[in-house]
């Protein structure tokens, strides 16, 4: 398979650090600091933890740089450590959410009826109480929904590359990834509907 | 063929990551095209994902990035002890 520009130059970067310009790797991981944060705070729901496990992903990384294979991109390799860093900080909880949890996969989920949508605005997301809506319910998802969810829409993994983090089957990513959009779009469209701009009304 | 409004609600998610066979994609569309509901259902579950998915939405904490390569600065001084 060939490389995008942007994996390209990711594997001369990976070079140049592996024959000793170390300081590099801080540039490597710039792109990928923001997302890897934002999956561990909605798989852990703690920014302290969330953060504790994106310093441990990276110099992790870091450590075990010289094992990475070009075959991958590096942002599904750096993304799987993260997620088995998140795994394990979650079986060390009491409260630990099985990943068991709402395994019936197979029951039809049907989404929120509606009439009518008006696009809703991303300046919404300027509103602290519009983000806590949002981060609240992607991080209530059953955690097999929402490790799917987080690879593929805040990470960007493709479906084959979301299975392969996960080691689950390509049928079942399409699955439980269709189950959690659903399921966000039932909980958020009664309440996201509410801040779509107004209609205007010519009043002749 | 005409294909009901849960049959719609089922492809969904292969309809937006254009993974749906072109016919069945085609069938969808037509089926779009005249109903208004699961036009809806289409629509907001698009809006929603992109609201989702929006890097504002999961805020940084303060001096997180400072605090990271830190660390990672700490880690490659000591290869070179």
């Amino acid at each position: 398979m060939s490389q995008s520009p942007t994996q390209h130059a990711e594997t001369l970067v990976i070079a140049a650090i592996l024959a000793g310009n170390t300081h590099l790797f801080h540039d490597l991981i710039r792109p990928y600091e923001r997302t890897v944060f934002s999956m561990a705070m909605a798989l852990l729901r703690n920014p302290q933890e969330a953060e504790d496990v994106v310093q441990e992903t990276f110099l992790k990384a870091l450590r075990n740089l010289h094992t990475f294979r070009a075959e991958a991109r590096f942002s599904t390799w750096l993304v799987s450590i993260a997620l088995n860093e998140a795994r394990s900080r979650l079986r060390g909880r009491r409260d630990f959410e099985s990943l068991d949890d709402d395994s019936d996969e197979t029951r039809r989920i049907a989404p929120e009826l509606l009439c009518d949508w008006r696009e809703v605005p991303s300046e919404v997301l300027e509103r602290l109480e519009i983000r806590k809506l949002l981060t609240e319910a992607v991080a209530e998802l059953p955690m097999i929904y929402r490790e799917v969810f987080l690879l593929r829409e805040i990470e960007e993994l493709s479906i084959s590359e979301s299975a392969q983090a996960l080691s689950i089957s390509v049928a079942s990513v399409k699955v439980r990834l269709h189950r959690a959009r659903i399921m966000l779009q039932r909980r958020l469209a009664p309440q996201l509907r509410r801040l779509a701009p107004k209609r205007r009304r010519f009043l002749w | 063929m005409v294909i009901d409004c849960k049959h719609v609600w089922d492809r969904i998610s292969e309809f937006l990551d254009d993974s749906l066979s072109p016919e069945s994609r085609e069938l969808m569309q037509k089926h779009l095209e005249h109903c208004e509901v699961c036009s809806a259902i289409l629509d907001s579950t698009r809006n929603i994902l992109i609201l989702t998915a929006d890097e504002r939405v999961f805020e940084l904490p303060l001096g997180y990035s400072e605090r990271l390569h830190a660390r990672i600065e700490e880690e490659i001084r000591s290869y070179r002890d």
